[in-house]
């Protein structure tokens, strides 16, 4: 019986853009449905009841929620190249950490960025600045945060730092994820965009700042 | 596999009593270092510089963060025995999101239940008797939640039982009166010696949130 794959997902979200990444790196054929948020299907409640979110993985009728979950369930179930996690267990642990941190930590500073102004923004930018370099240390000495070529952390960090946060940031109207300031990430991104299915995965610009702005405005008005 | 193993933690963590609990069900020999958490040491801090809390896992020198990641590496490392995750991959994804659940969500409901009064509290209460129903429900009839066998979910949420009485007393409500099936999970757990003992008096977390109220003056 032919393996049948489905993501439930959402164009402008990094962490079901992550999970199309490892499939198409691992060559995995699958029907991409995208969900309406605002509308939830039926088959997303269905398929993922705890926390109704996208993206979900529904391999031959079983559902897998939660990105990272789907991305380790991804490199367990197709051992084929390129492998995601490394093989140490002791590096395996340290990928899984730093996932965890941009998930817990960056992320959320990200969203105090984008929904404050003034002082209360400039500590947030200054809190997200000091959580990159964390992260920018990572990748010193490697071409990838896996190592030789692209795996589990250059999945997760890829789509949100190199698209989703370069348009927030210009949407936001703000510059703090230069090249001058995180040398090292930029030159990853650069390697990063040149794979083809990188490219593929891109979160489209122009939709995106439009999407931002849109969501922005509506966060204001409700918070009048 | 062999060499040093120590472990940086604090009494009362339930995170720190998962990692404990997965040391014992290997059977690992390991040195405990009970931390100062209102005085942290130099080997907590150079040992987990990003966030600077407890549990950590030393291993050969080397530092692993977070607590479901360190059961994740003992059970990696040491794989020759008592298994915590399921071989079969679904299975394991599935552990691996109710492991993330309780992460999520017990610890932060938990602490709105001891730390607030009237209806954020109220709130706090319904919503964490509403995902320890779940838990429930993922349980089921099985005996654990690894099935036959005690397992990675069971370690990740057995040690907030230690908890469940300080919860109750602030809180003034039963969680044996709402979920039953899931104390009487408890209790099967208990019955194993690496849980036995790993987790903490109940009375003496309590005293600990009563101390932990008056320091930040919470009534």
């Amino acid at each position: 019986m032919a393996d049948q794959v489905k993501l439930f997902g959402m164009w402008a979200s990094p962490y079901s853009r992550r999970v199309e990444l490892a499939l198409k790196l691992k060559g995995i054929p699958y029907e991409y449905i995208e969900e309406d948020l605002s509308n939830k299907s039926s088959l997303l409640l269905k398929y993922n009841p705890v926390h109704q979110k996208i993206p979900v993985l529904v391999h031959n009728g079983k559902s897998i929620p939660e990105s990272l979950v789907i991305l380790e369930y991804i490199d367990e179930t197709w051992r084929n190249n390129p492998v995601l996690l490394p093989q140490d267990p002791y590096e395996r642990s340290m990928a899984r950490f730093w996932a965890k941190f941009v998930d817990e930590k960056i992320l959320i500073t990200t969203r105090m960025v984008s929904f404050t102004t003034g002082k209360e923004q400039e500590q947030a930018i200054e809190e997200l600045t000091e959580q990159l370099k964390l992260l920018e240390n990572e990748l010193k000495g490697k071409p990838y945060f896996a190592g030789e070529a692209i795996g589990y952390l250059d999945i997760v960090v890829a789509n949100f730092l190199v698209f989703w946060f370069r348009n927030l940031q210009e949407a936001l109207g703000i510059n703090m994820f230069t090249e001058e300031k995180f040398p090292i990430i930029f030159e990853w991104t650069e390697k990063l965009v040149k794979i083809k299915v990188v490219e593929e995965c891109r979160i489209p610009k122009e939709k995106h700042l439009v999407y931002i702005r849109t969501r922005l405005e509506a966060l204001k008005s409700a918070s009048k | 596999m062999e060499g040093a193993v120590v472990l940086l933690d604090f009494w009362p963590s339930m995170f720190g009593m998962r990692t404990r609990i997965a040391l014992a069900e290997k059977e690992i020999k390991y040195e405990y270092s009970e931390q100062d958490l209102w005085n942290k040491g130099e080997l907590l801090l150079q040992m987990n510089p990003v966030h600077k809390k407890i549990p950590v896992l030393i291993h050969n020198g080397k530092p692993v963060c977070e607590s479901l990641n360190q059961v994740q590496y003992i059970d990696e490392v040491w794989n020759d025995r008592a298994p915590l995750l399921p071989a079969n991959t679904y299975k394991r994804a599935n552990a691996r999101f109710w492991a993330d659940f309780v992460d999520k969500k017990l610890y932060d409901l938990g602490s709105k239940i001891w730390k607030t009064k009237g209806e954020e509290q109220e709130a706090a209460k319904k919503e964490f008797i509403d995902c320890l129903k779940l838990l429930e429900g993922e349980l089921g009839d099985s005996l654990y939640f690894g099935g036959k066998d005690f397992g990675y979910v069971d370690v990740a949420l057995v040690p907030f039982y230690c908890w469940f009485y300080a919860y109750e007393q602030c809180g003034n409500f039963s969680i044996e009166a709402e979920c039953p099936k899931l104390i009487a999970w408890v209790k099967r757990c208990m019955q194993k010696e690496s849980v036995a003992k790993s987790l903490v008096d109940r009375e003496k977390v309590y005293e600990f949130v009563l101390q932990l109220k008056k320091l930040y003056g919470i009534e």
